[in-house]
């Protein structure tokens, strides 16, 4: 396949950034997208010119790494997919394809298409963990039966790999279904119930610090999950926030 | 010179470790507020490294190449954690689960670590539980087991295919909590360039800012690395992009013996290599083996005749088929070892069975377990058992509970349906089984440097049971690290802060500017990458599955070869104070490059075959690999003089008292 690329260059935080067009000719349906950017790169390299940067390092969707706005969407065109597992067979002989890093005011680009995802770990440092030490003293881990159900729900929201897809797709840049994920990951399991309440109000206050919109319940940020998170987990945080908040816990 | 001192307590093996806790040196509280402590990488070993050194009080500086500590690459491990809890009832026992481990390894590991891995164990499955980690369980609430390779037990707990991520988000979320408290400081998208080396201890690190260039200094008591294994010296493998060698071959360099670098796991089921400008594979799970029948078609002209695209899979006869592992290994059948399971694959595809274009693919088939599991919800739930179109219907739906989103990575890469055509797979690099050499107490031969996790060497021998890595990355770093440091630290309580200012420091970061700024201005005409894939196609081509005298020795000069190319005409644009992601990775295949040469090299000194390493000169009539126990009943740790062919062979004998050295059968 002949592809036209539009790509996002930007040679650091500073600098304004604009779309620069990139030629690519013979890719492989069987490749990957970023193994298509990989070749790019390569020719960009031996030609003396500065490489695409774009994060990436699992190569199998699941460290959360690579982001990308593939022609409007969050992680390109496929659905449940990160897209380092985007191939080359959902476009066709002549596309056109636009690449931009994941926009957010809470998401400062570094360079070309990759983006500081730091704020993502700060609200995690501000209540995403059960307060348990390191012991070998906790009790056995079958002391508490967990009904399957909740750990089924649990779960799924525990796959959530942090990747930002769902803050790039918002309107609003909210950072709602992240924290939620984890905040339901914690809230349906017995171990996580005794901070609960902290933890919800912890996180929400650290996700309007840093600059996230709010959650006017689109959608689109679950459409475009790589990982299927559900909206159900932002209805449970606003509950578990409600509770919190009547149960007088707001400082 | 270093002496190889493996420092085993004494006294009966099931004491050992109980016996060493009660007698080491501990830090007192307040003193361990007085103690710096640097781990590099943030993987399943580093991760609970830091978190339990900081939940413990010491003051620990973390450092991780990539944009989040959540990211290492643990997070890609799928099947599972091992634990000897023996929830089944079926068996299982710390003896049992050492015992496999060191069979598995083909008698090649040190028993007392292994004991010791074996007996923390099921401390780390209720520790994970505690911190809200996610695993699978079953409709009465309590945690379910499946199977793995090379054992007859179910001691495997799991999350989906994804426990590795379950496992990483709940040390990561350990992490987070002391990093909210301050007591980790975390160093993101920093790359480890050198080791300080003071008065021959470990005193700190030289670290390269990867967003901005900044080379930085950073001094501690003790330094950690959790910095996982070098499989990317093979180009190909199912490790990350970023996985590398480099920390543990700057501590090469800088003292640290490297054992048994020729250890290599290569991981039977992953999705075949597909083309030319392929930069990564990916792993298919060895659960799946637990349900899936591995299989090539029996006669050559239905091998021909799918390779043209005139037959299906699904249209060859059950009597057609040749299901060689359940043929050739009727006890353990499709849950052989993987060092076993790729050879066999590997013999059947260069017999000319292999199933794809490239002639490299064997076929993953769950057809019957799909019947199977249809069969018996259908039964459960009062249905027609002998509806098949329900019974396919509710058996995909398990299936699909139990591996969803393997099929799902399955069916985006390679564009076909595992649930309706048998999955194509074939062996690719996983692991590695050598590592930096450490003593009992994970230390390294360089005073006050640690090595834990996969960097290190010491517990799974020549070959790794599947679900053990993660137990061996979460037993070193909440277990087993946090006491044996400590003893080591316990003399350092009235040292104060490290100086940065000295001239170890200076001459440290001098050779690491030097370095960056002879890449950044060197003007050859090729890329990184150039370089790695041929440095790839000569481990694999005769490093790989098979090796023998010969190939061994021409990859050795042809690697020497290749590294002088590199340094004459490597190409890396930019600059060395900014993001420069080519400059990062040409420091990195530069340590590949040398690592390789003593990989072949080790390879070439063992002249034997033990678990992974397939040494043709020795095997049995029927092909199975064939140990010399007389000659090879050691470990090889390496010690660095200046160039890789010139490393000093050191031998750490290893002493069977529990365990008597058999032929391994899986028959």
């Amino acid at each position: 396949m002949n592809l036209k690329l539009k790509i996002w260059r930007q040679k650091n935080a500073n600098d304004k950034g604009k779309m620069v067009d990139y030629p690519i000719s013979d890719v492989s349906p069987d490749m990957s997208f970023l193994e298509m950017l990989d070749v790019l790169n390569n020719q960009l390299i031996e030609k003396g010119e500065s490489p695409v940067a774009f994060d990436h390092d699992c190569r199998e969707g699941i460290c959360g790494m690579c982001s990308l706005y593939i022609n409007g969407e969050a992680h390109g065109p496929d659905r449940g997919v990160t897209t380092c597992q985007l191939h080359m067979r959902k476009f066709k002989d002549g596309d056109t394809i636009y690449i931009e890093p994941f926009r957010a005011k809470a998401f400062p680009i570094i360079k070309d298409l990759v983006v500081d995802r730091g704020a993502f770990d700060r609200i995690q440092h501000a209540g995403g963990f059960v307060s348990v030490n390191t012991s070998g003293n906790t009790q056995d881990a079958n002391s508490i039966p967990i009904p399957k159900a909740d750990a089924d729900l649990a779960f799924d929201a525990a796959t959530c790999i942090g990747c930002g897809a769902c803050v790039a797709t918002c309107k609003n840049s909210s950072a709602m279904l992240y924290v939620s994920a984890k905040v339901s990951q914690f809230a349906l399991l017995p171990q996580g119930q005794v901070e609960a309440k902290d933890r919800v109000l912890n996180m929400v206050k650290q996700m309007d610090a840093e600059g996230f919109g709010n959650c006017t319940n689109t959608g689109a940020c679950e459409v475009e999950c790589p990982k299927g998170i559900s909206l159900d987990n932002i209805a449970r945080m606003n509950r578990e926030f409600s509770k919190a908040i009547l149960d007088g816990r707001e400082k | 010179m270093a002496t190889l001192d493996s420092k085993i307590p004494a006294g009966p093996l099931a004491d050992k470790w109980t016996n060493y806790k009660n007698n080491i040196n501990l830090v007192n509280p307040a003193n361990k507020r007085l103690i710096d402590v640097i781990v590099v990488g943030t993987g399943l070993a580093g991760g609970s490294a830091a978190a339990t050194l900081a939940e413990l009080g010491y003051n620990v500086k973390a450092f991780c190449f990539q944009d989040s500590p959540r990211r290492a690459h643990s997070i890609a491990a799928q099947g599972g954690i091992n634990a000897a809890k023996n929830y089944q009832g079926d068996g299982d026992s710390t003896f049992r689960l050492f015992y496999d481990t060191v069979k598995g390894g083909d008698y090649r590991s040190r028993e007392a670590n292994v004991y010791r891995l074996a007996e923390v164990s099921a401390n780390i499955i209720d520790q994970c539980v505690a911190q809200g980690v996610p695993f699978a369980r079953d409709y009465g609430g309590l945690l379910d087991n499946r199977s793995f390779g090379g054992v007859l037990v179910s001691r495997t707990f799991y999350a989906k295919g994804q426990t590795g991520q379950q496992l990483l988000l709940g040390a990561y979320s350990a992490m987070n909590r002391q990093i909210g408290r301050g007591k980790i400081k975390m160093y993101n998208r920093h790359e480890m360039m050198d080791i300080v080396v003071v008065d021959g201890k470990a005193r700190g690190i030289i670290a390269r800012n990867l967003v901005t260039g900044e080379i930085e200094r950073h001094s501690a008591h003790a330094v950690v690395l959790g910095t996982g294994g070098y499989g990317n010296v093979f180009f190909l493998s199912t490790n990350a992009m970023g996985s590398n060698v480099s920390a543990a071959w700057k501590a090469h360099k800088r003292g640290a013996y490297f054992a048994n670098p020729c250890f290599t796991q290569i991981h039977p089921t992953c999705i075949p290599v597909s083309g030319e400008l392929q930069a990564k594979l990916t792993l298919m799970s060895e659960s799946l083996r637990n349900d899936g029948r591995i299989w090539v078609p029996k006669k050559l002209e239905d091998v021909e005749a799918i390779r043209a695209g005139k037959l299906k899979p699904t249209q060859i006869k059950e009597e057609d088929r040749d299901y060689y592992l359940e043929r050739r290994y009727p006890a353990f059948g499709n849950l052989v070892p993987r060092d076993v399971a790729s050879r066999a694959a590997k013999e059947r595809c260069d017999a000319g069975y292999g199933v794809n274009a490239t002639g490299e693919a064997v076929y993953l088939d769950f057809a019957s377990a799909v019947t199977r599991y249809g069969k018996e919800a259908a039964h459960v739930r009062g249905l027609n058992e002998n509806d098949n179109t329900l019974v396919q219907k509710l058996g995909k739906e398990i299936i699909a509970n139990k591996y969803g989103n393997l099929f799902q990575m399955y069916e985006k890469i390679v564009d076909e349906n595992p649930y309706e055509t048998p999955m194509m797979i074939y062996p690719a690099v996983h692991y590695t089984m050598g590592g930096l050499w450490v003593d009992y107490n994970l230390m390294t031969t360089v005073p006050g440097l640690y090595a834990i996790g996969e960097a290190n060497f010491s517990d799974h021998g020549a070959n790794r049971l599947g679900a053990s890595a993660l137990m061996q990355g979460l037993a070193d770093g909440y277990f087993v690290l946090p006491y044996t440091i400590g003893d080591y630290l316990a003399s350092d309580i009235r040292t104060g802060a490290i100086p940065t200012n000295t001239p170890e420091f200076d001459a440290a970061e001098k050779e690491v500017t030097e370095r960056l700024n002879f890449f950044v201005n060197n003007n050859g005409t090729h890329s990184v990458d150039y370089f790695h894939r041929r440095l790839g196609k000569i481990m694999w081509d005769k490093c790989g599955m098979a090796r023998n005298t010969d190939g061994l020795k021409s990859a050795i000069a042809e690697i020497k070869a290749l590294r002088e190319e590199f340094w004459k005409d490597l190409k890396v644009p930019g600059s060395a104070d900014e993001y420069n992601e080519e400059l990062a990775k040409a420091g990195r295949v530069a340590d590949f490059l040398e690592l390789g040469e003593l990989f072949a090299k080790d390879a070439l000194e063992r002249n034997e075959s033990c678990g992974g390493h397939f040494r043709e000169e020795s095997q049995t009539a029927e092909g199975e690999a064939a140990r010399d126990d007389a000659n090879y009943t050691y470990v090889s740790a390496w010690e660095y003089t200046g160039l890789p062919s010139e490393a000093n062979l050191h031998k750490e004998e290893l002493v069977y008292e529990n365990i008597e050295l058999k032929t391994r059968s899986y028959k």
